[in-house]
């Protein structure tokens, strides 16, 4: 079988091509100038060109980190381009009509429609190309509830308030290596602001798109869900085919206020690179949120793509009773390395955490679950569960599963479980006897698999979700 | 005897697994509507033979050809077999979790009917269909929710066995020691079903390593397998001579190291 896996694992990346745009890149090349240039393109407020510099200055002095279970080379952060824009974004559009049109037919190829009429299940997009964001639709529906959904480029301008409170309050300039390049070199993203008590009434979503070559995507995420309100989020991701690695550097950060609740899912498909691992993208991402008293975060992601992955959403449950989720797919075949889990950190009393991951690995690919959940001494009677599933198609795949648990409250309750398996032939045997192809059949399996972690994604993503896995799969058997 | 007529035709076929030959030589013609029952000590190739015909990987057709309906088996593919009619009953079902059994079943139609050049059912006729079969076969309704195999005990896979054959409806069934770990009414059920089942256009290869399935399900034929061949061909009466005599007479020579149980 396995042969005939590593034969079929060449299958096509549906997402890869080049959107012919007229860019305005930056040399390559990062220093102090670079980042007062970005944010003289973004027409910053001085006080967020000194926020920039001043992580820039910690991310001087910090190392890159290497403990993860993942192999590559040394990244030349020289040779990276920090900005990249479509010269027709010079004139922001203030509307669709004014978009350049090549960017939208690359959003609806991606099966993106920006057109708001086409927006079927009436869903808000902020669609980011490069270094910034394209588009942002429904915008005036969302205004009448009073919730902000802009580029963060926008809001920096216009609601400086919000973000000096909150940018970085979750995720610290130092936090890590990439976050602190983040902060120094972010160009665009989406910022999300839900007033009290307010149900947002559509879901939010950001699609990502890196076009140009050499370039880096930086992008920052800050929602802030107010007291007792509520909303549902989506980023979806995809990069053209090419030889170079690419790096995405994200942050994103949720700060959930007393009672509100906020639920983030990701469907993650950055071009993964070719089956011998050459080219790819680099997703070092840091994603973290903040619970107060009885408030929820919820994290589902379906990770298919990038060369590399390095992400692990988090919660730190800061007030009693509140709740923090994260569900997770990871799947990897060729040479594809995922690194990926998460850390739920309970302060406030009676905190809920629950981590349920299902790790696919197939071809050559590497796949760790990597999750610390950590009882601090006031978390009394907090309660943690854990499972980590992993499923293993072929045999020259790996799937490691690296839990950390630290408790210094004797009432929490902390509970791990983990399964390791296989398509096994068994079952291939039993799908192909009663007639189903051996493609379908593995997809069929693997879906099985997923099944706990798909039933969280909101319902148009899960069916997404359920077919990204199939054209991911497709060939993995012959 | 003329092969137009015969739905499964077996010519001197010799199949291995790991090198290690199982089969040596058997032939076996199986007429549309026919009951074989193939009995056997253990070893003597019983299952390999249902696993040659299906063509799970691992099992190697050395010489020797078979034809199902006047095509040759071994062109097809193992999913081509089954979209031909073929359907194997496992002796030990494999679970599939997550995959409800509903969605497995209806895949599994659905896959056999596009090949067949049929219109694909809708999806509230197959369930009407797979409610009936569940109850026919004696299993709630709630099974056809749940992953397939997934926590059954012994009796209610074997069961689902059955179900997915009614739904399949196939042309030639062969049941794998489909009576072992059944007690005697999870065993008649299954009978039942079977014999439900019999008709004109159908055919079946009852493999058991007992008599006692054979009170339930009358075959037309039974045949002794041993050492990987038939040695013995007669009515549903040389069931009861097994039963009486055991198998010890047919293993004149000693055993050697027998891979299958």
């Amino acid at each position: 079988m396995t042969e005939q896996i590593d034969k079929a694992l060449a299958r096509e990346y549906e997402a890869g091509f080049v959107s012919d745009v007229e860019s305005e890149t930056f040399e390559p090349g990062l220093d102090e100038s670079v980042i007062q240039r970005i944010s003289e393109m973004k027409g910053e407020p001085e006080w967020m060109l000194e926020w920039r510099l001043s992580a820039f200055r910690e991310w001087l002095e910090m190392e890159e980190p290497d403990w993860a279970l993942v192999d590559y080379p040394k990244i030349d952060f020289q040779a990276i381009s920090y900005y990249s824009a479509p010269k027709s974004m010079k004139d922001k559009p203030k509307s669709l009509d004014e978009v350049d049109p090549e960017l939208l037919r690359t959003y609806e190829k991606l099966g993106i429609p920006l057109i708001e009429q086409q927006m079927l299940a009436g869903i808000a997009v902020d669609a980011v190309f490069d270094s910034v964001s394209v588009v942002t639709t429904f915008r005036d529906k969302l205004e009448e509830a009073g919730v902000i959904f802009c580029p963060i480029s926008e809001a920096i301008k216009k609601h400086p308030e919000l973000v000096k409170k909150y940018l970085g309050s979750v995720v610290a300039k130092k936090d890590n290596y990439y976050s602190a390049l983040n902060c120094a070199v972010f160009t665009d993203g989406s910022f999300v602001y839900i007033p009290k008590g307010t149900r947002c009434p559509m879901e939010l979503s950001t699609y990502f798109r890196i076009n140009e070559q050499n370039t880096g995507q930086f992008e920052r995420t800050l929602i802030i869900a107010d007291e007792g309100s509520h909303v549902s989020y989506l980023e979806g991701c995809t990069a053209p085919q090419r030889d170079e690695n690419q790096l995405h550097a994200a942050v994103v950060e949720l700060v959930a206020m007393d009672n509100a609740e906020i639920k983030y899912s990701t469907v993650q498909n950055w071009y993964p690179g070719d089956e011998n691992g050459k080219g790819g993208i680099y997703n070092f991402v840091t994603k973290r949120g903040i619970c107060h008293t009885s408030a929820k975060i919820s994290w589902t992601q379906v990770e298919t793509g990038s060369a590399v992955t390095w992400k692990y959403p988090s919660c730190i449950l800061k007030g009693d009773n509140s709740v923090g989720e994260f569900y997770s797919v990871a799947l990897t075949r060729g040479r594809q390395q995922a690194d990926t889990g998460t850390k739920m950190i309970h302060i406030g009393k009676n905190t809920k955490s629950t981590i349920i991951t299902k790790g696919i690995s197939a071809g050559k690919s590497n796949n760790s679950y990597r999750g610390l959940v950590r009882m601090n001494p006031g978390a009394d009677g907090a309660r943690n569960f854990t499972q980590c599933d992993s499923l293993l198609i072929g045999d020259q795949c790996g799937a490691h599963t690296f839990p950390y648990v630290e408790s210094r409250n004797p009432s929490a309750i902390i509970e791990h479980e983990a399964t390791t398996s296989k398509v096994s032939d068994e079952q291939m045997f039993l799908c192909r006897q009663r007639g189903l192809d051996p493609e379908k059949a593995v997809s069929m399996i693997v879906n099985g698999f997923c099944k706990e972690v798909f039933k969280e994604l909101p319902m148009e993503f899960a069916v997404e979700a359920g077919k990204l896995l199939e054209i991911s799969l497709e060939g993995s058997v012959g | 005897m003329s092969n137009a007529k015969n739905l499964l035709t077996i010519k001197d076929l010799h199949a291995s697994v790991e090198e290690k030959q199982i089969i040596k030589g058997l032939n076996l013609d199986i007429k549309p509507g026919e009951v074989h029952a193939i009995m056997g000590p253990n070893g003597a190739g019983k299952s390999t033979l249902g696993y040659v015909l299906s063509g799970r990987d691992g099992y190697t057709v050395d010489s020797g050809a078979v034809t199902l309906d006047g095509k040759n088996l071994f062109e097809m593919e193992t999913e081509e077999r089954a979209r031909a009619g073929l359907f194997l009953a496992f002796q030990y079902p494999v679970e599939i979790p997550g995959v409800s059994n509903l969605e497995f079943l209806k895949a599994s139609v659905d896959a056999q009917r596009e090949a067949r050049g049929e219109d694909a059912i809708t999806s509230a006729d197959f369930l009407k269909e797979a409610k009936a079969a569940c109850k026919q076969v004696n299993l709630p309704i709630a099974f056809l929710k749940r992953g397939v195999n997934e926590g059954f005990s012994g009796g209610e896979k074997k069961r689902n066995e059955l179900m997915q054959m009614l739904l399949l409806k196939p042309k030639l069934c062969i049941l794998d020691e489909t009576d072992s770990g059944l007690d005697i009414d999870a065993l008649q059920v299954v009978a039942e079903g079977v014999n439900s089942q019999r008709s004109a256009d159908r055919s079946f290869i009852v493999v058991t390593h007992y008599q006692r399935l054979l009170d339930y399900i009358k075959p037309d034929f039974v045949h002794v397998l041993s050492d990987g061949k038939i040695v013995k061909s007669g009515d549903a009466s040389l069931a009861h001579e097994l039963e009486a005599q055991g198998y010890a007479w047919l293993q004149k020579e000693p055993a050697e190291d027998e891979l299958e149980g």
